[in-house]
């Protein structure tokens, strides 16, 4: 029997959740109360779905109707116009930017038509904290499959040969790394799943666990069998409370289901997952710091070899996968490997996950085909520039990654082409900058971020890092010379070369690639002392027109530092020494008579 | 909640709750299915229109059939009501009227399982797009 003849999906993920989204669950469900209807229709709090720009989201089946940035107010028009009466509430549909026509329902949004969604495919589908939904989506239908009818040289066989490779980053062949962990011998080995997501601007890995807990549960099971371990730790930040509550839940469920403990589904294997918390450390997304974290000690790096498989928690051979690679898992096993790697390209298979942002209309999370253009993403799916302005630069990667002009926008999605453009695949954080935006000020705020998480141990990163950033300060302040742009490049690849670990191997990428893509800019800087998008403030020179000047005295009134001089009725003059640029005058000048030089 | 012991267990209990998650798999594929919309303005209400999408839905479900059953709004056909427009894959919609109880079995029975016409269509004109 069918229970309920209409579904309301609320997000529940931490952005929708941030605007009221808790609110309107809550005020949808007394309100259906109210009316006696709350055997006729239910409310389901999901994960992320995905569309986090026009949050919170409401999506009501079957007919598939999308409602953003719905409050809890309007709760009460949704129950008693679609719900009792069948009218969809206008002014919460979805308005596409580029026809500016509403959209009825989510099937006819672009954000959605060329996605693809794997690791996300109960995202915003089931409820999170109810394991009987995710089972009903054949949850754990993967590890029964392996525990029961698969050696573990068979589901590592199946894994490599679907072509999945590491999705925090580096891209490293799953199947091999587990087969190598397998292959350690030793009284005790580990999975480990790193959820420890640090790239500015990206929430790929959280809004997994925040959506669909169960998956990251039942592949690290499926690890476990392969590589031959009984204990899994999930190492997730502190600051991911609602992820970690989410998956508190779901072990609760799953241990109480007998699909995580002693002798699951009755075959002899035993497995447990513990969670242990990371402060935030970015360095700790580094595999061998992360370990490091979880034994209690500082979050630092060790040299490489020995790898983890070989020696990793506390000196046993250990497996550590990101988030967003073992939710593939269970698709794959379930599929098969054929399914997965005909998807992708020659070398990548399967999708990507990644968080929107910036300067793009569709901030959100999104899920594509690797082989995907960066065109395709920005403009198909993210919706464009925001505001109509010219697209500048897209980042990938993170910190770690670089900037890809318009001449990349064609570039196919995958590890390899992103490389070889300058950037890299990175965990999914991608965010796209204007016109508006200046490379120097951003390749310096990358640098700042690297900086304060730098952990100190080696010199090249802890220093050479410092010195960096201390040029592009220079020249971002108008005092650069060419001598220094030449030190920037030199001294970016001695601390690539040098630095112990991946954060400062990839450092001074987002330096060099902006160099690379924007050498006119950074000339601008140090040869005519002129930031070309108008961000380096200590560049910038507020001049009043005398033409257009009034003497209205307004502006001189307004300056918090009495910069501005003239008599009555007479044109004005800003002194640029005692000038902060602080641009409240611009703001105020009723004749448009003040402009930045 | 008891242990799952065996896969048999798990598919056994997935069967169970997929059944309460086929509302949400449908609506994933609703072009696929059969679709019924059942006119719920003030009119289609007042003439039990309420009642009709409760029998439509419990029928389907007896038959197995896997279907997405909406509600809309007044489709214009007011002296008819309760008004529902039935489309199965691949065909034209048809509407049919003044669907009570026993008509709402009928278009069930008949029209979505044998394909077979019955009365009380109502010959459409209108289209939507």
């Amino acid at each position: 029997m069918t229970d309920y003849r209409m579904n309301i999906l609320v997000c529940g993920g931490t952005g929708c959740r941030s605007s009221e989204g808790a609110t309107l669950h809550d005020e949808l469900v007394s309100l259906l109360a109210d009316k006696g209807l709350e055997k006729e229709i239910q409310v389901v709090s999901t994960g992320c779905f995905g569309f986090c720009e026009k949050g919170p989201v409401v999506k009501i089946l079957p007919d598939n109707t999308f409602y953003v940035q719905v409050q809890a107010a309007d709760a009460r028009e949704i129950i008693e116009e679609h719900i009792i009466k069948g009218r969809k509430v206008d002014h919460l549909l979805y308005v596409a930017p580029e026809t500016g026509k509403k959209v009825s329902d989510s099937k006819h949004m672009d954000f959605y038509k060329k996605q693809v969604r794997i690791a996300l495919r109960n995202c915003g589908f089931i409820n999170p904290e109810n394991v009987d939904e995710y089972v009903a989506r054949d949850g754990y239908a993967a590890l029964a499959t392996c525990l029961g009818e698969m050696t573990p040289e068979q589901v590592i066989k199946e894994i490599k040969k679907s072509g999945l490779r590491g999705r925090g980053g580096a891209g490293f062949p799953t199947g091999t790394k587990w087969e190598l962990t397998s292959k350690s011998i030793a009284d005790q080995k580990y999975v480990v799943c790193n959820a420890d997501e640090g790239d500015p601007g990206a929430f790929m890995d959280r809004s997994i666990l925040e959506g669909d807990p169960h998956s990251v549960i039942e592949a690290m099971a499926i690890c476990g069998y392969c590589i031959g371990a009984d204990k899994g730790l999930v190492y997730i930040r502190a600051e991911y409370p609602l992820a970690i509550k989410r998956l508190k839940i779901a072990l609760e469920q799953a241990r109480n289901y007998g699909l995580l403990g002693e002798n699951i589904l009755n075959t002899g294997f035993n497995f447990e997952i513990d969670l242990r918390y990371g402060a935030g450390a970015f360095v700790c997304g580094e595999e061998t710091a992360l370990i490091h974290s979880m034994e209690g000690k500082r979050g630092e790096p060790t040299f490489k070899p020995p790898f983890p498989a070989e020696k990793g928690y506390l000196g046993k051979p250990t497996n550590v996968n990101n988030v967003e690679t073992y939710a593939n898992i269970p698709s794959i096993i379930n599929k098969g490997a054929k399914w997965f790697s005909s998807i992708g390209t020659e070398k990548s298979k399967g999708t990507k996950v990644f968080a929107l942002a910036g300067k793009i209309n569709n901030v959100g999370l999104i899920e594509v085909p690797m082989g995907t253009t960066l065109r395709e993403v920005i403009y198909d799916i993210g919706g464009g520039i925001k505001n109509g302005k010219e697209f500048k630069a897209v980042q990938t990667g993170g910190p770690s990654g670089g900037c890809l002009t318009k001449n990349f926008l064609d570039t196919p999605i995958d590890y390899e082409s992103l490389t070889e453009a300058g950037s890299m695949m990175g965990s999914g954080g991608m965010i796209v900058m204007d016109e508006d935006d200046c490379m120097v000020s951003i390749a310096k705020f990358y640098l700042e971020f690297t900086l304060d998480e730098s952990c100190g141990k080696c010199n090249p990163c802890r220093i050479g890092n410092k010195r960096l950033w201390e040029i592009l300060d220079k020249i971002s302040k108008g005092n650069g010379t060419k001598e220094d742009l030449n030190r920037l490049k030199l001294l970016s690849n001695v601390v690539k070369d040098s630095s112990l670990c991946g954060l400062g191997q990839t450092s001074p990428n987002p330096i060099l690639s902006t160099m690379d893509n924007f050498w006119d800019e950074y000339l601008a800087h140090v040869e005519d002392k002129r930031c070309p998008a108008g961000q380096c403030k200590a560049m910038m020179q507020y001049v009043i027109d005398p033409v257009k000047c009034t003497g209205c005295t307004l502006c001189s009134r307004i300056c918090p530092v009495a910069a501005i001089e003239g008599e009555r009725k007479k044109p004005h003059e800003i002194d640029p020494v005692k000038c902060i640029k602080c641009g409240a005058c611009m703001e105020k000048c009723k004749f448009e008579a003040i402009s930045v030089a | 909640m008891s242990k799952i012991k065996s896969l048999e267990e798990l598919r056994k209990l997935r069967e169970e709750v997929q059944t309460r998650m086929k509302l949400r798999e449908n609506s994933d594929k609703s072009e696929d299915l059969v679709r019924i919309k059942v006119a719920m303005a003030t009119c289609g209400i007042a003439s039990g229109a309420r009642e009709t999408m409760r029998v439509l839905i419990e029928q389907l479900d007896q038959q197995g059939v896997d279907a997405v059953v909406t509600q809309t709004g007044c489709m214009g056909y007011c002296y008819a009501e309760p008004t529902v427009e039935v489309t199965l894959p691949g065909k034209e919609p048809i509407v049919f009227g003044e669907v009570k109880e026993e008509r709402a079995r009928e278009i069930i029975d008949k029209y979505v399982v044998n394909q077979e016409l019955i009365d009380g269509i109502i010959p459409v004109n209108h289209q939507s797009i």
